[in-house]
Formats: structure tokens, sequence, C-alpha cells
């Protein structure tokens, strides 16, 4: 992914912020659009480029399409880590292995790197300390695999091939 | 009683639950770490569902409620990250359970 210019990040960060503002004022007075798009176009100006690198590629039709898939998977493996931590919580062995391993990814952008390691925070057993260029330590609280490949298959895969497609 | 005001009383009753679930877990796990866990994802999603259960039962709050829980699935995540990478840098101890840590190797001790 190349880094946009300028107008392509104003313009990306101003959509955002007004679907936000119809979003929150639930109204499509003329009065209310109009003085939010300017509150957009102001701020945009200012923070256009601490706000993204990328800006209107995020939009590309087939990112988007995966970026919608993912969502719904993404709460399905929420709500199963919570039912995993539950049952070890509620056990009256506590059968618990911790342990902080290491694992490798493939993604190369900032934002992708952050979009998985709240992933990986948010899903069964982990939760990510630390990322290093491309390896992040992760805490596991059952130890299925102690290798670098085996723990990087059992808890980055699921995620990887959705991430790649979203931010590559 | 209409079918969303139902809905959210069964949504909110999930987020007790898991809030329920994370007290437990802070009184039964043994070190810092593992306690994380548990405060950190069970705090998550009970938090979301109560919040989405309160915006069905009133519908003039639906979409702000759905914006809250979207901002704190967002942000929940780098917070619990940023504690447990300062315990480890305090040198909080690990629990005698710990299998392996390789973590040490790039901290130089």
């Amino acid at each position: 992914m190349e880094k946009a210019n300028y107008l392509s990040k104003v313009i990306f960060e101003t959509l955002l912020l007004f679907l936000t503002w119809i979003l929150l004022t639930e109204s499509f007075a003329l009065s209310e659009l109009v003085f939010g798009f300017l509150i957009s176009l102001i701020i945009s100006l200012g923070s256009a480029n601490l706000f993204t690198e990328h800006g209107l590629s995020h939009l590309h039709p087939k990112k988007f399409f995966y970026f919608v898939v993912y969502i719904p998977y993404y709460i399905y493996q929420v709500i199963k880590a919570n039912i995993i931590m539950a049952i070890i919580v509620l056990s009256p062995s506590l059968p618990i292995k911790p342990g902080i391993v290491k694992v490798k990814t493939n993604l190369k952008t900032d934002v992708g790197k952050l979009a998985l390691a709240n992933s990986i925070t948010l899903t069964p057993g982990t939760i990510t300390m630390d990322i290093d260029g491309d390896e992040l330590f992760v805490h596991w609280i059952v130890v299925e695999d102690e290798s670098v490949e085996g723990a990087t298959k059992s808890i980055v895969g699921p995620f990887e091939k959705f991430l790649e497609e979203i931010f590559s | 009683m209409s079918v969303s005001v139902v809905i959210g009383y069964i949504l909110m009753f999930v987020g007790v639950f898991f809030f329920l679930v994370s007290a437990i877990g802070l009184l039964r796990l043994p070190d810092l770490y593992t306690r994380m866990q548990a405060a950190t994802k069970s705090t998550t999603l009970g938090a979301i569902s109560s919040i989405i259960g309160i915006g069905l039962m009133r519908e003039d709050i639906l979409i702000k409620s759905i914006i809250l829980a979207v901002f704190i699935l967002i942000t929940a995540p780098i917070s619990g990250s940023a504690l447990i990478r300062a315990a480890y840098k305090a040198k909080s101890p690990l629990t005698n359970k710990t299998v392996v840590d390789k973590f040490r190797e790039k901290e130089g001790e």
C-alpha cells in the first residue's frame, strides 16, 4: 500500500467524521448537516496527517468487503473466548498452564499490526504484551505449543488471512 | 412487553453474568497476568452487552449505544496490553505454574 497525498487523507477523514456526526445527531435538517460538514472539514484540515497514512485507498471495494465479513467473525471469536474463560474460572480444578510465547506476523503496516494485536487480545486465552518488528510476544493462559511456528499457526492463523486482505 | 425489551433484558443479564465471571476470576487466579486476562476479556463483553441491552429497551438511544459499544471494543484491549507490559517491566512475579517465558530473552536479563 503506497502513501496517499494530503487531499485524499482530508477527504477520507471528513467522510468518517461526517458519518459519525449524522449518526449522533440523528437528524437530517439542513442547518445540522451544513454545520456538521464544516466542523468535520476544519478538524480534518488540521489532523489528516496524524489520522491516516493511506487515505481513500482504505475504501477499495475488495478491502471493504473483507472488512464487513471480518466484523461478525470477530464478534463470534469474542463470545467464544468469554465462554472458554468462564469455563476455566468456574471449574474447581482451575486448569491453567500459563506462559509467554513468541509469534511471527507477515503484516507490514502499523494499523494492520494494531488490528492484529487487538484481535489476539480479545480471543481465547491470549493477550498481546509487546510488538517488536515482525514479532509479537503473547501471554497464553493454556500453552499448547511452545515453538514459534506452532504458536503462530494456532494464535495468528485465523485472523491473518482476513487482515492481509484488508491492510495489504 | 415488546420483543426488543425482552431481548434487552436477556442481554443485560448476560452482561452481568460476565462481570460476575470477571470478579470470580480476579479472586481465584494466581498471578497478575492471568488476572489481567480475565479482567480484559470478560469486562469488555459485559460492558458491550449491557449497553446494547439498554439501547434495545429505549429505542431513542439505540444508535448512540451501538457507537459506544464499538468505541469500547476498540479501546479496551489497548489498555489491557499497556497494563500487562508495564507489569512485566516492573518485574511482577510469574506464577510457579508457568511453563515458558520467551519475553525474557528480548529484555536481556
